[in-house]
């Protein structure tokens, strides 16, 4: 189990668990925006929307990933990023990412749904930026 | 024995070849079991981390959703009833379909009617045939489903949940129910696959499966922005999970129910083509013990004719 100085963080899609391990500041985009989790972070439940997940680890290192509307639980230095769709920043192809950009902009509609997928592309190709 | 013997080679030929084919359809099923397995368990850390998020929300917070409440009297249910795209799978698709007719005769006694939403052609093909009307029917997944049909799944049935009952609905939505079952295919193990139904809707959240350990017990949730509307956008989300869970038990029975069907497809021709095997070889035999008889009952009456001429 978790150790104290230290959050257990899983990311995870509907298909697959995409990361776990242990990091030092998880900063994810809630409904209300951006809110970063240091360890003994009160527990706390909520919505987040389309963008961007940083994972720092104990390491150093800082993964980056892209997750659709979910949510996010956080209990017991615990912290579980629930997406139906979460990509790690080295899995994206930017050039895809690009492109449905492209498309989702060019589809020129205004309803919810062409909205979503406008900011699902931005959020892929924000993480991939991050990441390099 | 009527059958020539060049007939029984080319009966025996094509059982080989029937048999070939059937060989390879069990192994195909026997690696994608494998396959389905592997991604039910991927899918379960999703389903248990929502699942611990509902009760958390359900334990913490009196917030009435329109997805968990009963609605009085109700009259009409809707059913999803899960198949299989491609039949060569034994008895699977008409176990489903009879446990969904009857759970549909159960509904009809407690006085609701039942529309039917399937998945899988083989489902669809049993209503058109029958000429009972599909509500909508999601085809051509049944052995590897993906979560987004799930989800589409999921928001038909929810807003047909919402939709008030009675009321003609709006052109492209679905008609308004009370009720919301499943039913499909639980893998129990690879030799025993079981039809089931389950209530969908309204929600009843069930405690996990597991019990969660001292540490985990109900650390107080703050809930951003507010505990209604994380339940908002939960609960949706449980459902399709829920959804999910049950298109990919169903993939996983398909593949077993097909690979046992294979198997004994397969066992059968075996038995055929030993059988065919020994008729052919009798009635081999039997057109050479009848030339030879014929050989020598000529060389006989030769012998006898030149026997009378001398």
């Amino acid at each position: 189990m978790a150790s104290s100085d230290t959050l257990q963080v899983e990311l995870v899609a509907a298909d697959r668990l995409v990361w776990s391990g242990e990091a030092k500041m998880v900063i994810a985009r809630t409904t209300e925006g951006d809110v970063g989790i240091l360890v003994g972070h009160a527990p706390l439940l909520s919505v987040i929307i389309e963008g961007v997940v940083d994972v720092q680890t104990v390491e150093g290192e800082t993964w980056v990933a892209a997750v659709d509307a979910g949510f996010m639980s956080v209990a017991n230095n615990r912290v579980s990023i629930l997406s139906e769709h979460v990509e790690m920043s080295h899995e994206i192809d930017l050039e895809k990412a690009r492109q449905d950009l492209e498309r989702a902009k060019a589809s020129g509609e205004n309803d919810d749904e062409a909205e979503e997928a406008v900011r699902r592309a931005e959020a892929r190709i924000r993480a991939v930026e991050r990441a390099s | 024995m009527a059958l020539s013997v060049r007939e029984y080679r080319a009966r025996i030929r094509s059982t080989e070849s029937m048999k070939k084919i059937t060989r390879a359809m069990e192994l195909i099923a026997a690696s994608r079991i494998i396959k389905a397995q592997q991604r039910a368990q991927a899918a379960a850390p999703y389903a248990r981390e929502l699942t611990r998020a509902v009760s958390a929300v359900a334990t913490f917070s009196n917030v009435d959703h329109a997805l968990t409440v009963e609605p009085e009297d109700p009259t009409k249910a809707a059913i999803l009833i899960v198949t299989s795209d491609r039949g060569l799978a034994g008895a699977y698709s008409s176990s489903v379909l009879k446990e969904a007719e009857r759970l549909i005769e159960k509904l009809k006694g407690e006085g609701k009617d039942a529309d039917i939403y399937v998945t899988g052609r083989k489902g669809e093909a049993y209503f058109k045939f029958r000429q009972r009307p599909i509500i909508q029917a999601w085809t051509g997944f049944s052995d590897q489903p993906t979560y987004d049909v799930a989800r589409d799944i999921g928001e038909t049935l929810i807003s047909a949940f919402l939709n008030e009952t009675g009321e003609t609905p709006e052109e492209g939505t679905a008609p308004g129910v009370d009720e919301v079952h499943v039913v499909y295919t639980r893998f129990r193990s690879m030799l025993s696959q079981e039809p089931t139904a389950v209530r969908l809707l309204p929600l009843e959240v069930v405690e996990g499966d597991e019990k969660p350990s001292d540490e985990d017990l109900l650390p107080l949730y703050e809930f951003e922005p507010s505990p209604s509307e994380v339940l908002d956008s939960l609960l949706p989300r449980y459902v399709q999970s829920r959804i999910f869970f049950a298109l990919l038990q169903a993939a996983a029975s398909e593949l077993a129910a097909r690979q046992k069907a294979m198997k004994s497809a397969t066992d059968n021709a075996d038995e055929l083509i030993k059988k065919y095997k020994r008729i052919a070889n009798q009635a081999r035999q039997a057109g050479i013990t009848q030339e030879i008889s014929e050989i020598v009952g000529g060389v006989n009456a030769l012998a006898d004719a030149q026997a009378g001429s001398e």
